[in-house]
Parts: C-alpha cells; sequence; structure tokens
C-alpha cells in the first residue's frame, strides 16, 4: 500500500473505507522509518487543530476501523482505532451504556484513536473517568512497526508497566493506536440539570462545596455568570437533589451539555485565543484579560484572552496547574505548558524509546520532538 | 515457592564501604547492615523468598532519599524500595548485594485540603491514616486493600493497589493526582499537578503499578471523596456458582455499578464463618455480599433491585444489612478471608489473577480438578465485580514436596487466567513471584519495549533489578524448563 492510497481513502468520509491489515500499517511506518520521512497519524481530522505542527505524509487510520468486541455485562468494548465515536455510542446506547468520559467530539467524523491520542475528555469527566482512566488496554504498532499490545479487557491488571494509559494523551507520538478497549458505564436512569446565577467567585466556592458532599452531580459549568449543575442517577435520587441544591431547571439539558463539550456554546468562537487552564478546583478566579468559561467543579477552565502566553502560563504555574494554547492561528508560544528539565529529558528518552527515529506525528506535542 | 532464589552471600568489604558512604549524611542507626537488625527485612508478605539485605538505609527525607540514590548510582549498588512490607509477590524481597531502602519513617501527612478535596502524604503513610484524618471533615480516601491498616501509600501506588471497593471508586491510579520521586540519579521528578491532568505524557500512569522499577516515590497527592451518606449490603446465597456468576452478569446488565460485589465460594464461606461468625450459610455453594452506597433515595432503590435481581437468579437465600454493625458484620468476614483460611492450613498460597467474568464458572471447575490433581485444597475468594479472582491454595510447607506442588498448581492458575482472556495478576503485582509468567502474558517485543521504558527512567538497571519484567534470557529458559508452556501454547489467543 503507498502513501498515496492512504490518503486517497480519507475521501471517503460518509462510507467506510477500504480496510488495510495491521500488516500493511506497519510496513508504511517500517518504509517511512527506512527513509527517515515523517509521518501524521490521521483519523477523522476533527482535531487538526489541536496540538503543534502538523508534519509528514497521513496515515489514515479511518481505514482500520469496526467494533472487534462488545460485552455489556462485561462493562468492556474493544474497537479498532479508526471506527467513528458516534458508532461506538451508538451500539453503547442500544444496552443502556457510553463512554464515561464523555469524549468531546469537534466534528462528526472524530474517531477513537483520536479521541484517545488527543486524550480529552468531557463535562463527565471529575465523575466518571477521565479518558485514561477509562482506557484497559491498547494493541499499537511503535515507530518501529512493531505491533505491541499492553493492557487487556479486563479491568484489573497490572502485569506490566502501564504503557496504554501512557498512549493517551501523548498526540500520536509515541505510536500508532490499532484497537483499543475502555471501560464501559451504565447511562443514569435519569438526569436533568440545574441553572442558578452566581458571581464567579460564589461559584468556584459551590462547585467545590457541592462536590465535597454525597451528591448525583456529574457535571458543572459556569458560564456568562450562571452555574450549571448537571444531576444524574436514580430518578428518587436526582428528586431529592434538586430539592437540596435549589435553583431553576433547564429544560434542554442534554443540548446544552453537548455544546459545553463540542465547544458550541457562544463562548467558543472559532476566531479567537483560546486557552485551557487546568489547575487546582479551589483556586480563585484568574485575573486575567479576556473571559472564562469553567468546568469540572473549577478545575478546568477555558480562557479567550490576548494575554501573553508567558503570563498564562505563570498563572497556571503558579496555581498547581498547566496552561495550553487550545485554539490558535500563531501557535509560537507553544501549545503544551514547557516540561521542567528533568521530565523533558525524561520524555526524549521516551520518545526515543517508542519511535528511535522520531518519525511519528513529529513536533504534534513539544517542538524538541 | 521454596526459596527459588539461591540466597546470595554478602562481600562484606562491599558492604562496609557502602555503609560508610551512607553514614556520611545518615543517622549511624538509619544505616544497619548487622544480621539481627537487618533480618526483619529478609522478606515481604510473600515469605517463601528470603534474602538477607547488604544493607538496610532507613530515610528520613527526601534530600535523604535523593543522597542515597546518589551513592548507590555512583557506586552501582541495587537499590530495593520497601514500603511496609505487605506485598504479595516479592516486591520488595531484598538482594544481597544491594541497599534495602525502607520508606517507612516518611510518615507524615503534609495537608489536607479540606475545600480541594484532596491530601499531601509523604509515601509511608498507612493507607487507613489517610481515610481516619480526612474522616472529621466528611472525606475519605477510596481505594481500601484489606491490608489497609498496615500498607503504605508509597506501596499501594507501586503496585496500583485495590479494595473491595474499586469497581465503582477506582485503583490507585483512578486516585492519584501528583507524586514527587526521585530517580536512581537522584533527581526529583514532579508528577501530575494539583487539577485533573498535566502536561505532557501521562508519566503519572506509568508510575501507577511500576513496583518500584522506576523511581523512589517520596510524595503522594491523593484525592479524597465525600463519604456517601449510607451504605447497605446485600447478602445472597446461592446453590451453584454458575448462579452467582449470572447474578453478577445480571446486575452489571441492569445498569448497576455496585459499590462492592464480592463472591466466595463454599471453601472460603466455612473457613471465614467459623472465623469470624458473620452470619454466612455454610451449607451453600457460594454467596455474593454487594454493596450499594450514596444517597438515602439511591441506596433505598438500589438494594431494592438488586434483590429482586438475586432472586430471580435463583439465590436460595437473601439477607439485607439492617443497620451499619451488620453491614460491618457481613463485610468483617470477607475482609477476614485470608487470616481465616490462615487458620484451617498451616500454609496458603494467594493468586491473583484476572479473567472475564462469563469464563468464571468453567475457571472454578478447572480449578478443582486441579485441586485433585495435586491433592491440594483451594479456597476461592472473588472479587467478583471486576473480575479479579484469588484462589487460595491450602498446604504444608513443612510436608516434603507440597510446597512444589503448590507452586506447580499456582502456576497452571496463571496459565489458566492468561488463556481466558485474563491476566496473571490483577492487583498484587509480578514482583519475584510471577516473574516467569510474563513471559507466557507478553511477546518478545513487548518485553523488550518494557525494558526501554525502564531504562528510559533507570539507565542501568538499578531499580529493583530482576523483579516485574523478566529478562528474554529467562524467558528462554523458564520455557526450557517448562515445556508446555511458552509463547507458542496459546498462538491463537488474543494476548491483548
Ligand atoms: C493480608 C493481606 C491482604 C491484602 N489485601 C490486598 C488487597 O485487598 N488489595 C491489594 O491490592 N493488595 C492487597 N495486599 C497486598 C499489599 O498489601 C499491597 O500490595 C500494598 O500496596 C503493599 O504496600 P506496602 O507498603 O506493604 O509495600 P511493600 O510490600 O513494602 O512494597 C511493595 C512494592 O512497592 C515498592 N515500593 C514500596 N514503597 C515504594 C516507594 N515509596 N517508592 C517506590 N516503590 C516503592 C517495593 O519496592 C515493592 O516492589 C494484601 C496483603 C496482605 C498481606
Amino acid at each position: 500500500m503507498s502513501f498515496v492510497s492512504f490518503v486517497v481513502n480519507a475521501f471517503y468520509l460518509n462510507q467506510k473505507p477500504v480496510q488495510h491489515t495491521v500488516d500493511q500499517f506497519a510496513q508504511v511506518i517500517r518504509k517511512a522509518r527506512a527513509r527517515k520521512q515523517p509521518l501524521r497519524i490521521r483519523g477523522g481530522g476533527t482535531k487538526d487543530f489541536y496540538g503543534g505542527e502538523l508534519t509528514g505524509d497521513v496515515l489514515d487510520t479511518k481505514t482500520y476501523s469496526g467494533i472487534v468486541e462488545y460485552e455489556p455485562t462485561e462493562l468492556v468494548i474493544t474497537a479498532r482505532a479508526g471506527t467513528p465515536i458516534a458508532e461506538i455510542e451508538a451500539a453503547m446506547r442500544e444496552r443502556g451504556q457510553m463512554l464515561g468520559f464523555e469524549p468531546p467530539h469537534f466534528g462528526d467524523s472524530s474517531t477513537l484513536g483520536g479521541c484517545i491520542a488527543a486524550g480529552l475528555s468531557g463535562p463527565r469527566r471529575p465523575h466518571a473517568g477521565s479518558a485514561r482512566d477509562l482506557v484497559l488496554g491498547v494493541r499499537m504498532l511503535d515507530g518501529k512497526g512493531s505491533d505491541l499490545r499492553f493492557g487487556g479487557q479486563v479491568m484489573k491488571n497490572v502485569a506490566g508497566y502501564d504503557v496504554s494509559r501512557l498512549m493517551v494523551g501523548s498526540m500520536g507520538t509515541l505510536g500508532m493506536l490499532l484497537e483499543v478497549s475502555m471501560k464501559a458505564l451504565p447511562i443514569p436512569a435519569s438526569e436533568t440539570t440545574l441553572c442558578r446565577e452566581n458571581s464567579p467567585g460564589e461559584a468556584i466556592e459551590l462547585m467545590n462545596d457541592f462536590a465535597g458532599k454525597p451528591l448525583p452531580i456529574t457535571a458543572t459549568c459556569y458560564v456568562e455568570n450562571r452555574l450549571y449543575i448537571r444531576l444524574s442517577g436514580a430518578e428518587p435520587a436526582v428528586r431529592a437533589a434538586l430539592g437540596k441544591l435549589g435553583g431553576e431547571e433547564v429544560r434542554d439539558g442534554r443540548a446544552f451539555w453537548k455544546q459545553v463539550r463540542d465547544h458550541q456554546l457562544d463562548f467558543f468562537r472559532a476566531d479567537q485565543v483560546l486557552w485551557r487552564i487546568s489547575l487546582k478546583s479551589t483556586s480563585p478566579p484568574l485575573p486575567l484579560p479576556g473571559t472564562q468559561l469553567l468546568e469540572w467543579n473549577g478545575a478546568l477552565r477555558w480562557l479567550d484572552s490576548d494575554a501573553e502566553a508567558s503570563v498564562i502560563r505563570d498563572a497556571a504555574t503558579r496555581l498547581g496547574g498547566h496552561a495550553t494554547l487550545f485554539r490558535a492561528r500563531n501557535k509560537s508560544a507553544g501549545v503544551f505548558h514547557p516540561l521542567g528539565p528533568a521530565l523533558l529529558k525524561l520524555h526524549r528518552r521516551l520518545k526515543g524509546t517508542f519511535d528511535p527515529d522520531g518519525i511519528l506525528n513529529r513536533g504534534r506535542m513539544y517542538s524538541e520532538f | 515457592m521454596s526459596t527459588v532464589i539461591e540466597a546470595s552471600a554478602i562481600d562484606f568489604e562491599r558492604q562496609r564501604e557502602v555503609a560508610a558512604a551512607l553514614r556520611a549524611f545518615m543517622p549511624e542507626s538509619s544505616v544497619m547492615f548487622e544480621r539481627e537488625d537487618v533480618q526483619p527485612y529478609e522478606c515481604d508478605g510473600l515469605s517463601a523468598y528470603r534474602q538477607i539485605p547488604m544493607v538496610v538505609a532507613l530515610a528520613e527525607s527526601e534530600a535523604q532519599v535523593q543522597r542515597i540514590l546518589k551513592v548507590c548510582h555512583e557506586k552501582r549498588v541495587p537499590v530495593v524500595a520497601r514500603g511496609a512490607g505487605t506485598g504479595l509477590s516479592g516486591g520488595a524481597l531484598p538482594l544481597g548485594n544491594g541497599v534495602l531502602l525502607s520508606l517507612a519513617k516518611l510518615m507524615r501527612i503534609l495537608e489536607i485540603d479540606t475545600e480541594a478535596r484532596t491530601a499531601r502524604v509523604q509515601p509511608g503513610v498507612r493507607n487507613l491514616a489517610i481515610s481516619e484524618a480526612a474522616a472529621p471533615y466528611g472525606l475519605y480516601y477510596a481505594p481500601d486493600p484489606s491490608s489497609q491498616i498496615a500498607c503504605t501509600i508509597g506501596g499501594n501506588v507501586a503496585e496500583n493497589s485495590g479494595g473491595v471497593h474499586c469497581l465503582k471508586y477506582g485503583l490507585t491510579v483512578h486516585n492519584i493526582l501528583k507524586l514527587r520521586a526521585v530517580t536512581i540519579e537522584g533527581e526529583l521528578l514532579e508528577i501530575g499537578s494539583d487539577g485533573l491532568d498535566a502536561a505532557g505524557y501521562d508519566v503519572l500512569a506509568v508510575m501507577t503499578g511500576s513496583e518500584g522499577m522506576l523511581a523512589v516515590i517520596t510524595e503522594v497527592t491523593v484525592k479524597l471523596l465525600p463519604k456517601p451518606e449510607c451504605a447497605q449490603v446485600v447478602m445472597a446465597a446461592f446453590d451453584d456458582v454458575e448462579k452467582a456468576g449470572s447474578a453478577v452478569a445480571n446486575i452489571i446488565a441492569a445498569g448497576i455499578i455496585p459499590a462492592g460485589l464480592e463472591m466466595m465460594d463454599q471453601a472460603a464461606t466455612v473457613a471465614v464463618e467459623h472465623f469470624v461468625h458473620a452470619g454466612y450459610p455454610t451449607d451453600v455453594a457460594g454467596i455474593l455480599l454487594c454493596e450499594s452506597d450514596g444517597t438515602q433515595e439511591e441506596v433505598a432503590e438500589e438494594v431494592r433491585r438488586v434483590e429482586a435481581l438475586m432472586e430471580h437468579s435463583g439465590a436460595t437465600l437473601i439477607r439485607v444489612s439492617q443497620t451499619d454493625s451488620e453491614r460491618l458484620k457481613f463485610w468483617a468476614g470477607r475482609k477476614a478471608a485470608f487470616p481465616a483460611v490462615g487458620r484451617i492450613s498451616p500454609d496458603y498460597y494467594c493468586m491473583d489473577g484476572t479473567i472475564p467474568r462469563k469464563r468464571l464458572a468453567e475457571v472454578l471447575r478447572r480449578i478443582a480438578e486441579l485441586e485433585r490433581k495435586y491433592g491440594l485444597r483451594c479456597a476461592n475468594v472473588f472479587h467478583a465485580g471486576d473480575g479479579n479472582l484469588h484462589p487460595l491454595i491450602l498446604y504444608d510447607a513443612n510436608e516434603p514436596g507440597e510446597l512444589e506442588r503448590t507452586e506447580a498448581f499456582g502456576g497452571e492458575i496463571l496459565e489458566l487466567s492468561i488463556k481466558v482472556g485474563g491476566t496473571i495478576t490483577g492487583e498484587h503485582g509480578v514482583g519475584i513471584e510471577k516473574v516467569n509468567h510474563m513471559c507466557v502474558q507478553f511477546r518478545t517485543a513487548e518485553l523488550e519495549l518494557f525494558h526501554a521504558v525502564k531504562r528510559a527512567f533507570d539507565e542501568y538497571g538499578l531499580l529493583n533489578p530482576g523483579k516485574a519484567v523478566p529478562t528474554l534470557h529467562r524467558c528462554a529458559e523458564f520455557g526450557r524448563k517448562h515445556v508446555h508452556v511458552g509463547q507458542e501454547r496459546f498462538p491463537d489467543l488474543p494476548r491483548f
């Protein structure tokens, strides 16, 4: 299979493209390695905007697609990396289950591999776990084209280092995901969303206060002076919590959280400079210019701001966190928060372990590799 | 399981040299090498393996850990970190040419942030001590291994330990935010963040469960959860383990994730009942304990549904705890399963495979056949919710040959776990005990990658060498001695 056919396959967006074998992918990687030719691993392309520069020939994962195994009573689903996330969610919904981390899609063609490689999680994350929390095992090709399996299809597994979770959020710089096994969670029996008006300071305090109480909260978001809280679970439990928390019930809560998840609220605009700041949940409102949207009980802050990168990053560091330049035309400040020297050294060595010639998604995470 | 490692002799000159180098910056009493002083460190919870360490160093600060590791790095002395030594796979087994680095003195709780619901603790803090310190604020640390009175948080991170509540609340890896860890070169790594994720690769995940092979953990920031408003447990008895197994599947299929879901077979139930009188029926094939926690409303609803599902699945007896003391009594039995079995047999050997739940009945049948084959009894305790099976093989080390038979029995259980699509260890780690069976679970390319990951942290292989990941040479040896295993054995299996 040539590079060209991989690229051509990317055009068959709406039908399942001709499938390739693991061996064919491995060969592409081996050939590229021999020629020191960088490769750019790509699923639906919905996250092309995310991360550092895009270099190399496209290695299209959509040609490795399909649910491999789904056992609702084992709470495990295994699918090929090129499977559309929507297809997985639909299959799970039919059996009353879901991906607990509420993966952001950022578009219809979003694939499982892309979701896992980007490692992003949606509104339910503080309550049900992140993408990395729910990954149980992977099959992957490293930068040498070796076909490797780590973890498994069982809930608990401590044999060997946890390479499966290392792959989550590594932006394709360590290998091409082939298959991913994920823990499945039941869809809550009932769900409702509350809304109340608060100042940013009050909202942060309330979210943390509620999170410290046994309440069936599964998402929080603060935007434009309003605090939104989602409650999920057994009907009587949700009703009782409604009574305790007060506030107005939102009519179409489900649509609201989908908009939060996929950045479709008015707060998010394609032409903005958008920062993703992850920090201690109790941190006070950030004294930075621009507007903010809060999630995850205050542990995640989206900032629309033209402030200097260094100012934003210093603020995040001071509050025990890190700042990602999530969406911007000019990414010269670097997308991901700079690493300290000891960690950077370790990252270089890990990258060298998985991808000795540095051909996979070069520069997509840090310009150093 | 006899002392499989040849106990190696100590090089006294080297011992004096290393001890002197450490005493240059540590109090004399914290650097030990006299036999009676170091004997208590000769094994962990897997006591069939013993080795006197060359030197024991009791670190009292992170700075000391850094200096100890620098000295060992310079002198190329291997180092084994140790928490409380409750590990069940020989992970903290010392080396006759190495330093045993105890973190047990680092036992301060540095900070409890009640607002952000986190605790920052030193590695030698006991698991239960964290929940005790958080209790006044209505918070607790969720992972609760049965050894929680004794085991340390450093050891928990190194093993990625679980507990009876981990189906709903996760393992150690899901409940920690940040680590400070020292590399063998003495360099301090700050891993994770005070937020819910960190920049760069997920080094936190790689460190968790790494069995002291990558770096020495000197501080852990854990998440604290609000204590549930209430909890109730349903105890159900079955006249057939297959029915108990399908009850578990039915509960999960109904969309319930119980706070705990445990199974014991008849042998375990009887041993436990005679030991702690938890109120279990003894004339049954097995029992299930299913706990619901949450708000009053959630628990009432879930317990009602669980009861109905148990009945529908053919339970012969169902009891629901009516008071908290009754709930604790039901759990006391399960939590005392290991000591209860220890009481009815001079020795027992605890296995730790995880299997897909649907294969449970088949696996238990096969274990019963193996009991006959080896002439040894086996009691089974099962974290049924997540498929983690603990067969406890009963034996008497003083009977000639029993130890060897036990080991062979255990080996077959490990292979069985792999064969049905599971893993050789769910929570106790590979350590020294299961290192050979890593050759069955993983292929050469994967083992090579593990070694490369280790080299990325520890170039000369000085941290806990010989544990967790077998050398390819060792696998070849194992394959030769153990002809019916090896990777050709199950070529068609998805080894995923
Ligand atoms: C009766 C009994 C019941 C048990 N029940 C459970 C259970 O329910 N669930 C479960 O998961 N386990 C259980 N265990 C196993 C054991 O308690 C856990 O593995 C525990 O986490 C070990 O902690 P420790 O402090 O004793 O570690 P140790 O035994 O001292 O060490 C374990 C491993 O961690 C490494 N290590 C220790 N501290 C550090 C550090 N600071 N930095 C780097 N590496 C370090 C050691 O080198 C070793 O490889 C049980 C054990 C017993 C004896």
